[in-house]
């Protein structure tokens, strides 16, 4: 009989070492935060803000130009990517299921076989294939049309998902109600579903945003490392995430790259915190909605 | 009422059409990456672009061996290191984590996952790559597989961790309480009962961060070392292998494609091509081993 | 009269601040077979789980008052041996995803018997005494999920059996199952009550009437907390009631 102390303490034993995993785990996320923000943070002033990188071998400057290029390459990322994702999604969960044509079942499989495929394709190859097509092909060159477009293609399987998730999550009942006064499925989606699933559709947004802010490998090969404010859709550009990167590796201002990273944190952090309280205020508002 | 299934017909074609907008996408991508690395296919051949040890573009060698013991050697770093750690993990959010733990937990592991692989990068240049120069060794300048690994590892453990908690937990409670009503401690009902349960679940988790490793680019490049040697051992221990530099085939595909031209610039899309293929097979098994309810389930 | 193998005195349970049970007091006879019957939400079910100490699965959980196993507190022992002494069996059949083999040894392996003969041994035996080793003898390898609902109860009460408890709990064992294989278990309990005590949950009143010695009584009272209205030997429980609300219940007036 193995004695029941034994047992026991080999469960003691076991225990601590999950703690002790644990422990490591978010020790990493602390060192590697706590270091960026020490090492970065020091170094923001307003003027890091407003003032432009001075360019070439030298790491001075602030990142002016990149926030610009940032925001301007979110945005159009996303005005590219929000009709197709959000369309796409509302296709999936509203009129996927109402096909009777042989065709049409197979279009719909392979529909969203595309979708699954494409969210597991890793980020340097959508970077290669925006080279391949929008820089190359299409001559757009290294520009935020590029970089956009090359980014609507990482975030799009994301979009779909979430509005997917969004959509499923509005009751049935609501739309039985609409169909039974007469209203058409688009009446439907346009009047009562979109309008509930706006919340999720959203998260999903904020998410991509996020995504594309982070992203350094796709837009290193399709937005040039332009460090000047780029004038239109056809200027290059960089990210900050790229600015890290030509930072650390060309200029070894490290530093600056320590300020910048920091910054980039920083947002992530305010878009993981804004994504939490949108998710937790859907879920009580829809536990509410159901009494 | 005509007016009506007009617009309602042309709104579900538009939809459908957005829906089939990802398809073409994919095939696009199939497409024109295939079309670039064709040439190099076809004029180097599939055995000297994935057998040559040499990869000398400006002489027309194409061989890409070193950059694929350069992945393959820092993935099974980032595994040795990043999975026994995640299993932890999730094991502890799952089982063990009182509940005032477990909120500060998680977030952490979450946070993990969205800093933004440029400053998992920094963080390795600036931090790591010193650290592993201070243990000594001649050749070993701190970049190499060893920072790449530890590095890769903190990169992979959130995609490991979430998933297998979610196996862990789908794994019924019943079972759980069959097993302490016959006398079994908490822990030995982890191990006889709950986690071989969950072993496919686990084994799904362990496979999506390989794929995740796969084709991790930025992070790499910047504490690899991207030198284009098949790594080896720097002295008389083995273990010294993981201080050579390397070079992974996405670092090798993003570090040369904005000069590279004629068959130099296709054999980086043929680079591109395996690596799709690969993380491709990847995702499908992970997808299979966990079955596919809880696939759409996952987070 | 010889000593309760289980008794418990002014038991109660909270839910944090919510009283679940109010001071139970109930003597639990040797080898004889006590159903705790009553209507849905009284306590019976957390009742009988106090007994093992499964209810500290739950949160929260705090009680008061003293339960012993021979005349010791269980909750001064330490709770693996307890359910080594105290088997279970639920209300949906819960085999592990192991085969039938492993399913029965799983109790004593975890124990420390690790020779294989011996262990074989204890397979044969306990589901001999589930009476369910002529119908499984020939592929013990077979996963325990691939037997029928009935099939499935009996392993998992071979699984109890194989730890050689002394006190059997059945959480409404049949209520999952068909008539045939209901009227199987009770006659297995007929036949396992020569050798343990065994003490059972159901809803069905015939079926408590039909296979125990002792019957007890609980309700729910203002406070939704359960009590203990009636204890006794069936049949006298059963025909000439002591208490209104018990006449109440088996008459069918509610419940």
């Amino acid at each position: 009989m193995r004695s029941i102390r034994l047992r026991n303490l080999t469960q003691k034993g076991a225990f601590s070492i999950m703690w002790l995993a644990a422990a490591l785990s978010v020790g990493a996320m602390l060192l590697v935060v706590g270091y960026v923000f020490v090492q970065g943070l020091p170094q923001i002033s307003p003027d890091f803000f407003t003032t432009p990188p001075r360019g070439g071998l030298s790491g001075e400057g602030g990142i002016s130009s990149t926030i610009i290029a940032t925001v301007y390459l979110v945005i159009c990322t996303l005005v590219v990517a929000t009709p197709l994702g959000v369309g796409a999604g509302i296709f999936l969960v509203e009129y996927a299921d109402n096909f009777r044509s042989r065709a049409a079942i197979k279009l719909v499989s392979l529909a969203r076989f595309g979708v699954e495929t494409l969210a597991g394709v890793p980020s340097i190859i959508f970077g290669l294939f925006g080279y391949a097509l929008f820089v190359t092909a299409m001559h757009f060159g290294f520009s935020i049309l590029s970089a956009a477009l090359a980014g609507a293609c990482l975030v799009i399987p994301v979009i779909i998902r979430t509005t997917e998730e969004a959509l499923k999550s509005v009751p049935q009942s609501y739309r039985e109600a609409s169909f039974a006064m007469g209203a058409s499925r688009w009446e439907t989606i346009w009047k009562v579903v979109l309008p509930s699933a706006v919340t999720g559709i959203s998260t999903g947004l904020i998410l991509s945003a996020g995504r594309i802010v982070s992203e350094t490998a796709v837009f290193y090969v399709t937005l040039g490392g332009s460090y000047r404010t780029p004038t239109s859709i056809m200027s290059s550009g960089r990210t900050m995430a790229l600015h890290v990167y030509y930072l650390a590796m060309e200029t070894r201002a490290f530093d600056k790259a320590m300020a910048t990273g920091a910054v980039l944190v920083v947002l992530i952090i305010i878009i993981n915190l804004v994504i939490n309280l949108i998710s937790r205020r859907l879920s009580a508002g829809n536990g509410r909605r159901g009494a | 009422m005509k007016k009506k299934q007009g617009t309602d017909a042309l709104m579900k074609y538009a939809f459908m059409a957005s829906a089939l907008v990802s398809l073409l996408i994919v095939v696009m991508i199939g497409v024109f990456t295939f079309k670039e690395a064709l040439p190099a296919f076809r004029d180097i051949g599939p055995k000297a672009l994935l057998t040559g040890t040499v990869w000398r573009p400006g002489q027309g060698e194409f061989g890409i061996l070193a950059m694929i013991a350069g992945s393959g050697l820092v993935t099974l770093g980032a595994v040795i290191l990043g999975v026994p750690l995640a299993l932890g993990c999730a094991i502890f959010l799952s089982e063990i984590a009182p509940p005032a733990v477990r909120t500060f937990v998680r977030p952490s592991i979450e946070l993990l996952a969205g800093i933004p692989s440029v400053v998992y990068g920094l963080f390795g240049m600036v931090v790591l790559v010193p650290f592993v120069r201070s243990l000594g060794v001649p050749g070993n300048t701190g970049f190499g597989l060893l920072s790449a690994s530890m590095v890769l590892a903190v990169m992979i453990l959130p995609t490991i961790a979430s998933v297998s908690e979610y196996a862990i937990r789908s794994v019924p409670q019943s079972f759980r309480e069959a097993s302490l009503a016959v006398g079994a401690t908490r822990w030995e009902t982890l191990k006889r009962v709950v986690l071989p349960s969950a072993r496919s679940g686990i084994l799904s988790a362990i496979v999506l961060g390989l794929g995740r490793a796969l084709g991790e680019t930025i992070a790499m490049i910047m504490v690899i070392g991207n030198s284009v040697i098949i790594p080896a051992a720097l002295n008389d221990n083995p273990l010294t292998i993981f201080l050579s530099r390397a070079r992974t085939l996405t670092g090798n595909v993003a570090v040369e494609i904005n000069y590279a031209t004629g068959l130099h610039e296709n054999a980086l899309f043929a680079t591109g091509v395996i690596l799709f293929l690969l993380i491709m097979v990847m995702n499908s098994t992970a997808r299979v081993l966990i079955g596919r309810k809880k696939w759409e389930r996952r987070r | 009269m010889t000593e309760p193998r289980m008794r418990t005195r002014d038991y109660s349970l909270f839910y944090g601040d919510f009283r679940a049970l109010n001071r139970v007091s109930i003597d639990v006879p040797v080898n004889r077979i006590t159903a705790i019957i009553g209507p849905s939400g009284c306590g019976k079910s957390t009742f009988l789980r106090s007994f093992n100490r499964m209810n500290e699965l739950i949160p929260g959980v705090r009680t008061e008052g003293s339960v012993m196993l021979d005349g010791e507190d269980i909750f001064a022992k330490d709770v693996v041996d307890l359910r080594k002494k105290i088997g279970m069996v639920f209300q949906r059949p819960n085999p592990f995803p192991k085969s039938i083999f492993e399913n029965v040894a799983y109790g004593p392996r975890i124990h420390g018997t690790r020779d294989r003969t011996r262990l074989a041994a204890i397979v044969e035996s306990s589901l001999k005494a589930a009476a369910l080793w002529e119908e499984v003898r020939d592929d013990l390898g077979k996963s325990g999920l691939a037997l029928s609902g009935g099939q499935q109860q009996r392993l998992c009460i071979a699984r109890a059996l194989a730890v050689e408890p002394e006190v059997i709990l059945m959480d409404e064992p049949a209520s999952a199952l068909d008539p045939v294989a209901t009227l199987k278990i009770e006659e297995l309990m007929e036949q396992l009550k020569k050798d343990y005590t065994i003490v059972i949950v159901t809803h069905n009143m015939q079926q408590a009437a039909r296979v125990s010695d002792f019957t007890a009584f609980m309700l729910t009272d203002e406070a939704r907390a359960g009590n203990l209205i009636e204890f006794g030997p069936t049949k006298t429980l059963f025909t000439t009631p002591e208490d209104k609300r018990t006449e109440d219940y088996i008459s069918g007036r509610f419940g």
